[in-house]
Formats: C-alpha cells, sequence, structure tokens
C-alpha cells in the first residue's frame, strides 16, 4: 500500500501489520526525566507513542515539547492537539514547530472541557472543531498551503489521526460520524478505551458495511483496569464511557491485591478477540501512569516483537 | 431576549456607598420580562436599599424610575431634566442600557443593578436558556434549528464530540447535548442525510472575535 508520509506507523499500517501505540502524559512541572523514562520502557514494544495535550483540562507540560525529547530519542511521537486551547493561528504555528522536529503523526482531537480540569475559571477557544482541524492538517500537507491560502515553505507531512468513540450517544450517528471524519481526510482512528466488546463489534460491523474500514486505519483502544475502584469510576463517572457490569463484578469478584493482575488479564482478553475482529488494524494501549505495563501486555497478547520498517 | 439576573444587594450597596441621592432605574423591555430590572424589582430594590440606609442611620434619598427602553435616546431623554437631582444612578437594564445611559449622562455615575447572561428564552417559569450568541452569520438553517454556537460547551460545528451521554453534554448532565438535539431533529424531519456534510470552517470576523461590531443600514439612515 502506498503511503503519503515518512511516519513509521503509517508504514507498519499500510504493510498489514497490526500496529501497537501508547500513550504517555507529561508532567506537571519542567522536568522532562518522566517522559524520557516512559519513552524509553516503551522504545521496543511500540511503534509510536502518544503524548497527550493538557488532558482532561490540566496544565501540563505541553505536547510538543514532550514530543520533540522522545523524538531526540529516536523514538516516534504523536502529538495529540486539541482544539480547546489554541486558535487557527497558534493550530497551525504548532503543527510547523512539530514538523520541524520531524514529528510525523498527529492526532486531532476537541478536548475536555475546561470544567474539568484545574482551570475551570479560563476561557476555550473552539475556533476549530476536530473535524476542521483534520482538514487544516491535511490542506497544510497535501495542498502545502496555510488555511489563508499562502503557500507554506517545507510543508508538514503527517499522518492524520483522530479519536472515535463507539459509545457515545447518540449510537446510530457513531458509524455516520466516522464516515464523516475519513470525507474530512483522516488516516488512522484510535478508539476510546473498548470495554464493551459486543457493542464494539456492532460498530465494526456497521462500519465495514460501508467500507470506512478500508478507508482508514482502525486502531482498538484498551485500557487495564487498576483495581476496581478504577473500574467502577470509568463506568460511574467517565463520559462517554461504557464499563459492563460483569466487567466491574469480576474486577470486585478477585482480592484487592489480585486486582491490577486481574485489569491486565482482562485488557489482554480484550486484544486477543478484537484481533479476530475484521478491520481492527492495531491496538491502542492506553495506561497512563502505569506505562510500565504495556510491554508485558504487548508481549502477552502476542504482538511483540514489533515488526521493522523501512 | 436579553437575559439578565439580579446582583446581589450587598454588591450594589457597596458601590453606592458616599452617595446621597440615587436614582433607581429599570427597564420595561427584555429585563422585566426575566423578572430581573422591571418596574418590580425595581421598587423591591429601592425600598431594601432605603432600609438599609435608614437601619444604618444614614439619610439617603432613592427614587424610582423604569423607562420604556433603556438602549434608546428617546426614552432615555426622559430623564434629561431630572438627572441634576441625583449623585448616582443604578440601572437595573441590560449591560447596553447601562452603557447608553452613561453616554448620555457623561458626568454622572452609572452602576449596574443586574449581571447580564445570555440572548435566551423561558424554558419554563423561573428557568432561562441561552439560545444564540450573536455570531453574526446565522448557521441555525443547517443545524436543524438547534445553535450548536451557543448551546454546545465547545461549540462544535461537526458534533457531537465524545462526551455526549444520554442526551445530555458532558459537562453537566442537567444540559441536554445541543448535537443530541439536533439530531433528534434532523430524524424528525427527515434529513439525517444532511448530518454528513461538514460544516466548513466558520468565518468568526462576525463573531466577537472581530472586534466591536455595528450594523449600518443606509436605507434607513436619515
Ligand atoms: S448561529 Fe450564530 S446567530 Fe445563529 S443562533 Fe447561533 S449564535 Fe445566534
Ligand atoms: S456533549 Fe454535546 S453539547 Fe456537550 S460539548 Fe459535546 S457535543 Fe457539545
Amino acid at each position: 500500500m502506498n503511503t503519503k508520509t515518512p511516519s513509521k506507523l503509517e508504514k507498519i499500517l499500510a504493510a498489514g501489520h497490526l500496529a501497537v501505540t501508547s500513550e504517555v502524559g507529561p508532567p506537571r512541572g519542567s522536568d522532562a526525566e518522566a517522559i524520557k523514562k516512559k519513552g524509553e520502557g516503551l522504545r521496543n514494544h511500540v511503534d509510536a507513542i502518544n503524548i497527550t495535550d493538557n488532558q482532561t483540562s490540566v496544565t501540563r507540560l505541553c505536547s510538543l515539547a514532550a514530543c520533540v525529547h522522545l523524538k531526540l530519542m529516536g523514538l516516534e511521537p504523536t502529538l495529540q492537539m486539541v482544539v480547546r486551547d489554541r486558535n487557527r493561528i497558534a493550530l497551525q504555528s504548532d503543527i510547523l514547530g512539530a514538523a520541524s522536529f520531524d514529528i510525523h503523526n498527529i492526532l486531532c482531537l476537541s478536548g475536555d472541557h475546561q470544567s474539568f480540569g484545574d482551570q475551570p475559571k479560563g476561557q476555550n477557544v473552539f475556533d476549530l472543531d476536530s473535524m476542521q482541524l483534520i482538514q487544516t492538517v491535511r490542506y497544510m500537507r497535501d495542498e502545502g498551503k496555510f488555511l489563508g491560502g499562502e503557500d507554506i515553505k517545507r510543508p508538514p507531512r503527517m499522518f492524520v489521526g483522530a479519536a472515535a468513540n463507539p459509545f457515545a450517544d447518540p449510537f446510530e450517528i457513531r458509524v455516520p460520524r466516522l464516515a464523516k471524519k475519513i470525507a474530512a481526510g483522516v488516516e488512522f482512528i484510535q478508539t476510546q478505551c473498548i470495554y464493551n466488546i459486543d457493542k464494539f463489534e456492532e460498530w465494526m460491523r456497521l462500519a465495514r458495511e460501508r467500507g470506512l474500514h478500508e478507508k482508514c486505519y482502525i486502531m482498538a483502544g484498551v485500557t487495564p483496569f487498576k483495581n476496581a475502584g478504577m473500574a467502577n469510576y470509568m463506568k460511574t463517572r467517565v463520559p462517554g464511557m461504557d464499563v459492563p457490569d460483569e466487567l466491574v463484578k469480576r474486577m470486585k469478584g478477585v482480592p484487592k491485591e489480585k486486582q491490577a493482575e486481574e485489569g491486565i488479564k482482562i485488557c489482554i482478553e480484550t486484544i486477543q478477540r478484537l484481533k479476530e475482529c475484521e478491520g481492527v488494524r492495531g491496538f491502542h494501549i492506553m495506561a497512563i501512569e502505569w506505562e510500565d505495563k504495556v510491554p508485558g501486555i504487548v508481549e502477552a497478547a502476542g504482538l511483540y516483537p514489533r515488526p521493522k520498517v523501512e | 431576549m436579553i437575559v439578565a439576573e439580579k446582583k446581589p444587594i450587598e454588591e450594589i450597596i457597596e458601590s453606592i456607598t458616599g452617595y446621597k441621592k440615587i436614582l433607581i432605574a429599570g427597564c420595561n423591555e427584555c429585563v422585566t420580562v426575566c423578572e430581573a430590572g422591571g418596574k418590580k424589582e425595581v421598587a423591591v430594590l429601592a425600598s431594601a436599599l432605603r432600609m438599609y440606609f435608614m437601619n444604618e442611620g444614614k439619610d439617603v434619598k432613592i427614587d424610582e424610575v423604569t423607562l420604556e427602553r433603556q438602549c434608546d435616546h428617546e426614552y432615555l431623554e426622559e430623564l434629561r431634566n431630572d438627572m441634576d437631582l441625583y449623585d448616582a444612578v443604578v440601572s437595573l437594564a441590560c449591560g447596553v442600557g447601562v452603557q447608553f445611559m452613561a453616554e448620555k449622562y457623561f458626568n454622572k455615575p452609572v452602576y449596574p443593578g443586574v449581571n447580564t447572561c445570555f440572548l435566551g428564552a423561558a424554558e419554563e417559569r423561573g428557568v432561562w436558556g441561552e439560545r444564540c450568541q450573536a455570531c453574526g452569520q446565522c448557521i441555525l438553517g443547517k443545524t436543524a434549528g438547534i445553535c450548536p454556537v451557543s448551546r454546545c460547551a465547545k461549540r462544535v460545528l461537526n458534533g457531537p464530540c465524545g462526551g455526549s451521554t444520554k442526551g445530555s453534554c458532558e459537562i453537566n448532565k442537567d444540559i441536554k447535548c445541543a448535537w443530541q438535539l439536533i439530531i433528534d431533529r434532523l430524524k424528525e424531519l427527515d434529513r439525517m442525510d444532511e448530518y454528513e456534510q461538514l460544516a466548513p470552517i466558520k468565518d468568526w470576523a462576525t463573531d466577537r472575535a472581530g472586534g466591536p461590531r455595528k450594523v449600518v443600514r443606509e436605507d434607513v439612515r436619515q
């Protein structure tokens, strides 16, 4: 399959391998050691590492700088970018900044509302929405132009991704919405954490019906539970998250000291089952502040060693 | 209409402390309808202030007036002859009225008596909800008559975001997700095929972003 960018992630997906990505949240301070350490720990087990952008609206070291740290270590970062905090000037400017370090992956997101974070009294921007950010990056890359129409010298060469949440409401527009993101130019999708596998498979079936699985690479998102409390929290408190009762029960059913192990087991089983789901082209393993568990999950799920591409 | 809310009386007292003769000026339009600054609210505020100053042992004269509109030269002119009687004005009009009052009576301190909240309507008795942010380029025709600019917490033009849950917005379960409403109505109108049309990047130059706005109508100007 043809690739359009130098992205390693794109090459792996285009070659037909199941891709593996993970993510790292930057620290709430200016010491980059933690990012480097987490990146190093993931080096041999994932193809690209997302850096979150002030996730849940809590102020942190910026995604772009964290990506640069990884890039300088020879790792492959994916720049997450939310439209909450930047207008079209800042978005395009940060994209060029990332491109100047040859950061080749971007994930275009809306971002959680700032009322969830540490600055609920702040303004938000929302000049573009996430679909329009996808369009913007594609336009900058493919046409070599700024939104204003002027030429870009050395345009960005980025593989363009977005999130999809098969579990948010209303369900019937979840697939049309994916189609819309594809129409906007998205090339890969990382889904919301999947716990309700039946519902996810239904979403994939509907996506396949429209041939959408052939128009972009869909990577299934997974997150291991650390304990029963987390499973319950995700179920009841996190908007757009669908955790079936059986899973909460299963986590509660094991003694506290064994719950972490159980959470990881569920995560591995999910990956195993979704490997069989037609149209799933890889896995995005999100284990925030638990990144050291990712290599073990990758190995146990039979996704190791990672393929080498040119 | 413009929806406003009464300011706490403590805040009003703080702003007018020191003045001896104060005019409380209401407005007969939006703030009357939303029960924040009409004749009735003027009377209630005036008597509360009289009571307060009396208890404090202070001799402060509080007068009341309610104009047809405070956002209109013609009606504001009605105060011209009496304005010299007062040291300060508390206007219960929206922010527009307060400013028009201040422009007109340039040497008179004017204080706002309400917080101007949004452009909205009464959803039920005692509950007002936002409907418009005056973006200057209305897209309601494309969004089934429901405004994502004012009613979606992230003003997503191609919504909903991933946080929409059982009809509610991610920020609060008591706030309806604008995009759920849009989709419900597109279905009702049998226009769901329009959902997949991408909303173009919006030109916000007609919005607040473009700086203070003006509408000039040569055909109406004298
Ligand atoms: S689209 Fe603009 S003008 Fe129309 S209702 Fe919404 S904010 Fe008001
Ligand atoms: S949940 Fe709905 S209203 Fe709230 S931000 Fe998302 S799309 Fe907008």
